[in-house]
């Protein structure tokens, strides 16, 4: 099997996934303003309650009016985006409200539809807070990736070129955070997700799990850098990867059914969540077989000169 | 490997197991000493359920300072442990503070079915003061009216301590009352003039005092005040409600004083924590506020459970059909992980959230990862004609490095993400890291060691090393 001569066609498959998915972004930063995917209120602020009715579930207008009752100046509540969730409940996301008006609201809403409600879910966050909450994730996806590099640098300090293994890795780690954000913007064009922390959280546990993926296919192109050294590098990294080729497949359907068990029968509140760690990790295995060790090649032959030359070619 | 070492590893297994079934399947932990019957340890053991399961209210408090680094980590534990007081007084049981970062408080009330109260608790900035009541002792419990910070309609509500303690000189002259009706007391001093406040024995039997140092720039105040006043009462007022009125028994010129009365020890004990922490040394805001319903939390929980089992059915039947003997042997291994996993969240306790089951599932698969690796190079080096004994030990000795190092950058993405949930109260993240992290030194625990011995325990005895077949060639 030679996985090392289709490079670029692997290479070309994982921009297939990513680049609609930064297109996906690029629109929804466009059209919003806000940023490259709908975000949840824990990193935009607001508030989401979810209500139960016993008796029968008022119209959707209905509420908008309770709401619309309450709402001031300082805390205006007159958009809230109200969506049915199952038969007898509503999932509600408005800006930033209170517990006492929360209260008051609930209360309001028992006595005038005659039904008791339940409280399944409330939620409020404060607009600062999600903003640096926000700006700390980004912090700590860079602070996680720099550490990674690092280890991975010494790690293989007795290879040649440690540091194209870290880079490779971390590009690797990058390919997989694109396409679970590429996919994140995309379900949330289609379906409406937004994201919240345990996106956050999933994107972290992606980037574990890549570079978990990776070392252990570079582990064993470091074991046999040392067994084959006149055999020619390229041909040493395809028998490296093919070798590991048996395990990366097993462990990654370990984790896969677990995670399908999840996604199928662990409830709605953590699907969002396995789904992006189901592509997460799907693309994890995928980057650690076919992009972090052909980019190895890449970067010993050099090839970039002859991509220049290429292009020079065909220009000219 | 040597078998007395394997024999020995054999029986320090089956004890930890033995142990996790225990603790596992017990809701509590008692050991008497046999000698004299005392209680040795006494633990409860019942799993910890965070409040995303079982219900409750969390909220995430922020100080009300333009700067969050002017905050002193000491104020803010102040704050933390009356915020406990206060939270303790509404009848919560089970309630958790942790200070978060520099200037921030995580309180969670699992269980509760009035957030609102329990927030407008926490919130309410106390205000202490001692007014000037004249002759008649005001009952416990009025509410009154002071003139601390003159109209309170105008002013800000909100009180700092820096503020009050201007406060006394400016007002010193002020002595008629001239407003009608309702009378306004005259506010001597705040609860920031205190210093120290302690409780003492009184001189009657039985009956308890507080004493209390004033601080340097109130002594001076204090003296005069109680000089010219003596036999008046000098009523002690928690926002605007009387919680004592003593009567000034002598002039209290050296900034030490006491309280008496007929309080009982308890009556005491809190009314000095009331004069100790009447206000609050950093105003905090509530930015985030979580309510989940228990009904939410215990269908939460039901569902990732068959989730979980039914996963791990899954992984245990894979492993056995595709590894074949070393399957089956890495899927009991698999099960030793799982009860001393369950063992430790319960020992440590380590509070279980939804996305702290995720964290505990999703390591179920590296706890695999390290078995299939090490199996893999077991069947590689068989392929190349080593014996399975040699096959055995280099497989494990091989498959280090990657194991290693591998598991080694999971560990460190969970460190930053404990910090990084840790800093800012993000409960989910950290308890998310805490078990994945907790399931990746479980693993590798497993992978090295149970594993080996389980699968030399099998061979040594059963000889089946004719048998290739069961190893999947």
């Amino acid at each position: 099997m030679n996985i090392i001569k289709n490079r670029y066609l692997y290479f070309l498959i994982s921009l297939l996934v990513i680049v609609p998915g930064i297109v996906f972004m690029a629109l929804h930063w466009a059209s919003t303003k806000e940023g490259p995917l709908a975000l949840g209120i824990d990193f935009k602020g607001g508030s989401l309650l979810e209500i139960q009715f016993a008796g029968t579930r008022p119209s959707i207008s209905d509420v908008q009016t309770v709401y619309n009752q309450f709402s001031t100046a300082a805390q205006p509540l007159n958009d809230p985006v109200i969506q049915p969730l199952g038969t007898d409940s509503f999932s509600i996301r408005s800006k930033q409200m209170d517990d006492a008006t929360k209260g008051k609201l609930v209360a309001e809403m028992e006595s005038k539809f005659g039904s008791k409600v339940t409280v399944l879910n409330f939620t409020s966050v404060s607009a600062s807070i999600g903003a640096e909450v926000t700006n700390a994730a980004g912090g700590a996806i860079l602070a996680a990736a720099l550490a990674i590099l690092l280890y991975i640098w010494y790690a293989f300090r007795e290879v040649e070129h440690p540091i194209r293994y870290g880079t490779a890795a971390i590009i690797a780690m990058l390919h997989d955070v694109f396409v679970v954000l590429g996919v994140e913007a995309m379900l949330g064009y289609f379906l409406g997700w937004e994201a919240d922390a345990l996106f956050l959280t999933a994107v972290l546990t992606v980037i574990g799990f890549s570079v978990h993926d990776t070392i252990v296919v570079f582990d064993r192109i470091r074991e046999n850098a040392n067994i084959y050294r006149r055999v020619e590098y390229e041909k040493m990294v395809n028998h490296s990867i093919v070798q590991t080729l048996d395990r990366s497949i097993n462990t990654q359907l370990t984790v896969m059914f677990t995670l399908f068990a999840l996604a199928l029968f662990g409830g709605d509140t953590i699907r969002h969540f396995v789904i992006i760690l189901l592509v997460g990790i799907f693309s994890g295995t995928y980057s650690s077989i076919f992009n972090a060790s052909p980019i190895l090649v890449v970067w010993e032959n050099k090839e970039w000169k002859n991509w220049f030359k290429r292009k020079e070619s065909a220009t000219a | 490997m040597n078998r007395s070492r394997n024999n020995w590893l054999i029986v320090m297994i089956v004890v930890l197991v033995a142990f996790s079934l225990w603790v596992d399947l017990s809701k509590n932990i008692t050991i008497q000493n046999p000698l004299n019957n005392t209680t040795l340890v006494n633990r409860n053991t019942d799993i910890r359920l965070g409040l995303d399961l079982r219900g409750g209210l969390q909220t995430l408090l922020q100080a009300d300072v333009a700067n969050c680094a002017s905050v002193k980590a000491a104020d803010l534990e102040t704050t933390r442990t009356i915020l406990q007081n206060r939270a303790n007084a509404l009848g919560v049981s089970e309630i958790t503070m942790q200070t978060a970062g520099n200037c921030r408080i995580v309180a969670e009330f699992p269980g509760i079915s009035n957030p609102e109260e329990v927030v407008a608790a926490l919130q309410q900035t106390a205000l202490l003061e001692f007014i000037d009541a004249g002759d008649t002792p005001l009952t416990i419990g009025t509410k009154v009216q002071t003139d601390y910070g003159q109209a309170s309609t105008t002013t800000q509500p909100t009180v700092t301590p820096a503020a009050a303690t201007a406060t006394p000189s400016a007002t010193a002259t002020s002595t008629a009352s001239p407003t009608p009706a309702p009378t306004v007391y005259h506010t001597v001093m705040t609860g920031a003039a205190l210093s120290t406040v302690g409780v003492q024995v009184g001189s009657k039997p039985g009956t308890y005092q507080i004493s209390f140092t004033l601080k340097p720039n109130s002594t001076q105040l204090f003296a005069d005040y109680t000089s010219s006043h003596i036999g008046k009462i000098l009523a002690i007022v928690l926002d605007k409600s009387v919680i004592s009125s003593p009567s000034i028994q002598s002039a209290i010129t050296g900034g030490d004083g006491s309280i008496t009365g007929s309080f009982t020890s308890a009556e005491a004990n809190s009314l000095a924590v009331q004069l100790r922490y009447g206000s609050l040394p950093v105003p905090v805001k509530v930015v985030e506020s979580q309510t989940v319903g228990a009904t939410l939390g215990e269908d939460s929980v039901r569902k990732s459970l068959t989730a979980g089992a039914i996963g791990l059915a899954v992984v245990i039947l894979f492993m056995a059909f595709y590894y074949r003997l070393p399957g089956v042997i890495a899927d009991l291994a698999l099960v030793t992980y799982a009860l001393v996993s369950f063992m430790l969240f319960k020992m440590i306790p380590i509070t279980l959230s939804l996305p702290g089951i995720a964290g505990f599932i999703l390591s179920i698969g590296m706890a695999v990862d390290a078995n299939v690796l090490i199996f893999e190079r077991l069947k590689e080096e068989l392929r190349a004609g080593r014996t399975l004994s040699q096959a055995i030990e280099l497989g494990w000795s091989r498959a280090w490095p990657s194991i290693r190092d591998s598991n080694s950058s999971t560990l460190i993405t969970c460190l930053i993400l404990y910090v990084f949930g840790n800093s800012f109260g993000a409960s989910m993240v950290k308890g998310f890291s805490i078990n994945l992290a907790l399931g990746v030194v479980v693993s590798l625990f497993t992978a090295i060691i149970v594993t080996r011995t389980y699968l030399h325990l099998v061979l040594d005895n059963l000889k089946l090393g004719e048998h290739p077949r069961w190893f999947g060639l």
